[in-house]
């Protein structure tokens, strides 16, 4: 464990001098903003408070359609709510009135509320579907205002809430927007930078890869829908503080516009991207008054432009760091000895069992009363021609597939069917057959997404970046760094992986499988595409994985490396075991030598 | 009032209803769900309103300028919006070029025809109460539309290729059949379709440019209660959608009427989410 237990001070001065590159542009708008009251007049004023308030929304919105990829594009809804809520809370019109500060919160909490109901879709809905179940929520929001007249003051409107002394000048009201709309960077980037940041791109991204490494999704999405509702109500409350008077027609639609294309232009993944994108476009109709009517037309080509044109927004074209080439005699060498550092070493353990597992598509049957056992410490190869089951096979341990009948046990307690999130927890890893890797996220990301369930820090916890997140991040990071070196792909950490080739694909798989110390990893043709020197050194590696103790499950089609490393091997054909024995007994067999190996 | 939900039910459903069509024929062929489809009924009001009442053109004139009008925005549609993302579709970049051609097409709608809504002329003038035109017209509307595409898919040529495309868009290309026309071709068929929806059921939405946004959202609905791709299943879905808005408008009041159809659509949508007559999904891993 040397790798991982290294002096926090130390790293902690590290990890600030590292961050400062990207933590200046931050600093430089809270300096202009902090500036702005000393070099313009109130209209400015006017022109920042708004932009703040948007901004509010929008880092929360961030989360939603930058990060987990859903395209709410409805999300004016929960500022309305927001907005009506302080109102009707501050005015007293249902209750006995209440301070504007303990307003807001009770808004917060219902925003959130309702930011889940309007989210929860997302779990079943994809793209097109979700962006209409938004925009349906958002034409009825306002229809309601509109309608309940007893409480919204229907047409006529409500006052918005009026904030005290020293927020109730121009000025006041401005750095009190701007504190919140800091607040809020804050913790979005908190989020962001944390486990669950990396996760929400897991599962937008690779989202069969996410539940291998048992990230929920559910639970994932009902967290930034908290989170997004919650703040988007709270704008909706400084909203309406500063309209001072409010009407179902101050929420039109082209809100919702500006908040989602603010999202878009600045770019996936990005904080500092739609951060940029919410400021210019609250301030482009300004500085072209004439232009103001046709705003929302301006952001629509905008939105247009960009997604031909720069797909990646803002946030690439400041994205410097991933445009230098990358040396391309670049070789991948493992450090198999350095595993003994990360992995703990097993003694014996429990065996992984399959018995008379069956499972058919429509009238193939895909398995057909399979049995198969992995020991620990040792390495179960699994060939045999195409279509004759052997993906299929992981697919049911990983739960991907629910076998139709048979026993999966892992030592003693049975492994249920399906649930491929559980996974994780039991102590299966597993990696694919076309690497299924975040290709916007860096290596290192992409390795420390396999320990996402080590992580010991509650979301509440991330977003307000306490000790036990630090802890879980420092902790994760050294692992995955550590695993790197293990497969030979630390110089690389940094660099966006959707730049690297396929064999280095391949061994990115493998270090974030290893990222959960796996008792069982599954393997699916990890040798696929690379060269002979490479296969030599995957041998070398899924040896050392081995010994620690960790039971291999490969399925290959390279026959040397088969028998070259294997201790067991079982032979499919067409669903069925046609033999299984060691790979001395299997080189000769009559039927696998006319089946499949040939000769 | 039993007739006058009959009545005003079944003429807005089959509004939905080709709308419905419209997202159909456009997904066909190019597996793109399209934001515009709403808009090109906008504009078949829009346009019909323009060309008979402003313009003062005969009713049939005004018809054929107003399909030829919602024909070329659904080919600008393929152009603008569709083509340049077909090549990364499991990106679902569609769905924000699309909505970006859609807003624009609404605000160019309301800055130039304005933002209220503006009269339509009577088409021909017959019947009245619960059987004036303009409850009876979207129906037949509805039924000749779908008809007349039951005609084109199975008994013409092209029609035969559109639905090969649909069918497997690559075995298509291997055959020879020129797939990219064929995809502008059936977003003009769109434009029709979803122009002849605007233009029937003009005399009951009026010209007005919120419509669009309105329609896509009802005209989705069907779609996604009957499956993508389903033009009978959106038929169903549409008129079902209308009679229950219609009713739900008469018995509890128009606001609770759109809360229960958004209700009814996500509750659909979380049971079944390929629609009542899709079918399921192919594999993930």
């Amino acid at each position: 464990m040397t790798a991982v237990t290294a002096t926090p001070a130390h790293q902690e001065a590290g990890a600030i001098r590292a961050a400062l590159p990207q933590l200046a542009p931050f600093l430089g708008i809270l300096a202009l903003a902090v500036m702005l009251p000393f070099i313009s007049n109130d209209y400015w004023a006017l022109i920042g408070t708004r932009a703040a308030i948007y901004w509010v929304l929008v880092s929360g919105l961030n989360l939603v359609v930058g990060f987990a990829g859903h395209l709410a594009i409805g999300y004016v809804a929960l500022l309305t709510l927001g907005a009506y809520t302080t109102s009707v809370l501050v005015a007293g019109n249902v209750l006995p009135p209440v301070p504007v500060f303990a307003a807001l919160p009770v808004a917060a909490i219902v925003g959130a509320m309702f930011g889940v109901i309007v989210g929860l879709p997302a779990l079943r809905l994809r793209t097109f579907y979700f962006a209409m179940s938004t925009l349906g929520f958002a034409t009825i929001v306002t229809q309601i205002a509109l309608a309940w007249q007893s409480v919204t003051g229907g047409g006529i409107g409500i006052s918005g809430p009026e904030f005290p002394a020293p927020f109730n000048t121009a000025w006041g009201f401005y750095f009190l927007c701007t504190a919140f709309a800091a607040f809020t960077t804050w913790m979005s980037a908190n989020i962001a930078r944390s486990r669950f940041g990396r996760a929400l791109i897991a599962v937008r991204d690779a989202e069969v890869a996410a539940e291998a490494t048992g990230i929920s999704k559910p639970k994932m999405l009902i967290a930034i829908f908290l989170f997004a509702g919650a703040l988007a109500a709270i704008a909706g409350g400084l909203f309406a503080s500063l309209q001072t008077y409010i009407t179902p027609d101050a929420f039109t639609f082209d809100l919702s516009v500006l908040f989602f294309i603010a999202i878009l232009i600045g770019g996936r993944g990005s904080i500092l991207g739609p951060m940029l994108g919410t400021i210019i476009l609250t301030i482009l109709p300004e500085i072209a008054a004439p232009l103001a009517a046709w705003s929302t037309f301006l952001y629509a080509v905008l939105l247009l432009v960009i997604v031909l044109v720069m797909p990646g927004g803002i946030a690439a074209l400041l994205d410097f760091r991933n445009r230098r080439p990358l040396a391309s005699n670049r070789a991948i060498l493992p450090r198999p000895a350095a595993l003994a550092d990360i992995v703990r070493q097993r003694a014996g353990g429990s065996a992984l069992a399959l018995r008379d597992i069956s499972l058919s598509f429509g009238n193939v049957r895909a398995i057909d009363r399979l049995d198969l056992d992995v020991a620990p410490g040792q390495i179960h190869g699994l060939i045999g021609p195409n279509g004759s089951g052997k993906t299929s096979t992981l697919n049911v341990i990983s739960g991907y597939y629910a076998a139709r009948a048979g026993t999966m046990t892992l030592g003693d307690a049975a492994l249920p069917p399906g649930m491929p999130a559980l996974r994780a927890a039991r102590g299966i890893a597993r990696t694919f057959q076309t690497p299924r890797v975040i290709g916007e996220a860096s290596v290192l990301q992409n390795v420390m997404i396999g320990g996402t369930i080590e992580g010991r820090a509650s979301f509440v916890e991330a977003m307000l970046s306490l000790p036990r997140n630090r802890q879980d991040e420092r902790m994760l990071a050294a692992k995955a760094r550590g695993l790197l070196g293990v497969v030979g792909l630390e110089p690389l950490a940094d660099v966006r992986a959707d730049r690297l080739q396929h064999s280095e694909l391949r061994f990115i798989e493998i270090a974030r499988a290893l990222m959960l110390d796996p008792d069982f990893l599954l393997l699916d043709e990890p040798a696929a595409g690379l060269s002979s020197d490479e296969i030599e050194r995957l041998a070398g590696l899924i040896k050392a994985i081995s010994g620690r103790g960790t039971g291999v499950l490969l399925v290959e089609h390279h026959a040397d490396l088969i028998f070259d490393i294997c201790h067991q091997v079982t032979v499919l054909n067409l669903g069925r075991t046609l033999a299984a024995g060691t790979p001395a007994e299997i080189r000769v067999h009559k039927e696998v030598v006319s089946a499949y190996l040939g000769g | 009032m039993l007739a006058s939900i009959l009545a005003s039910g079944l003429a807005a459903g089959a509004i939905y209803a080709l709308v419905g069509v419209t997202y159909n024929t456009m997904f066909s062929t190019s597996r793109v769900m399209s934001f515009t489809a709403g808009q090109l009924a906008m504009l078949g009001g829009v346009f019909g309103s323009m060309f008979t009442l402003k313009l003062g053109m005969p009713i049939v004139v005004g018809l054929l300028l107003t399909l030829i009008g919602c024909a070329i925005i659904g080919i600008i549609t393929e152009f603008v919006a569709v083509r340049p993302v077909l090549k990364s579709l499991d990106q679902h970049l569609y769905v924000l070029s699309t909505l970006a051609l859609a807003l624009m097409i609404q605000q160019v709608a309301a800055i130039k025809w304005g933002t209220e809504p503006q009269p339509f002329p009577r088409l021909i003038g017959l019947g009245s109460g619960v059987f004036d035109e303009k409850f009876w017209l979207p129906v037949v509307a509805c039924a000749i539309t779908i008809l007349g595409l039951e005609y084109l898919y199975r008994r013409t040529l092209v029609g035969r290729a559109f639905v090969a495309i649909a069918e497997d868009n690559f075995a298509a290309r291997a055959l020879g059949l020129p797939e990219r026309n064929l995809r502008v071709a059936s977003y003009a068929l769109a434009g029709v379709v979803g122009g002849i929806a605007g233009f029937s059921g003009g005399e009951l939405l009026l010209a007005f440019f919120a419509n669009g946004a309105l329609l896509n959202f009802y005209g989705f609905v069907p779609v996604a209660l009957g499956g993508l791709g389903n033009n009978r299943g959106a038929v169903v879905g549409g008129l079902a959608l209308g009679l229950f808005q219609q009713a739900a408008n008469f018995l509890v009041g128009g606001i609770f009427s759109s809360v229960a159809v958004f209700a009814l659509f996500i509750v659909v949508l979380l049971a079944a989410p390929q629609g009542l007559f899709g079918a399921s999904t192919a594999r993930r891993v």
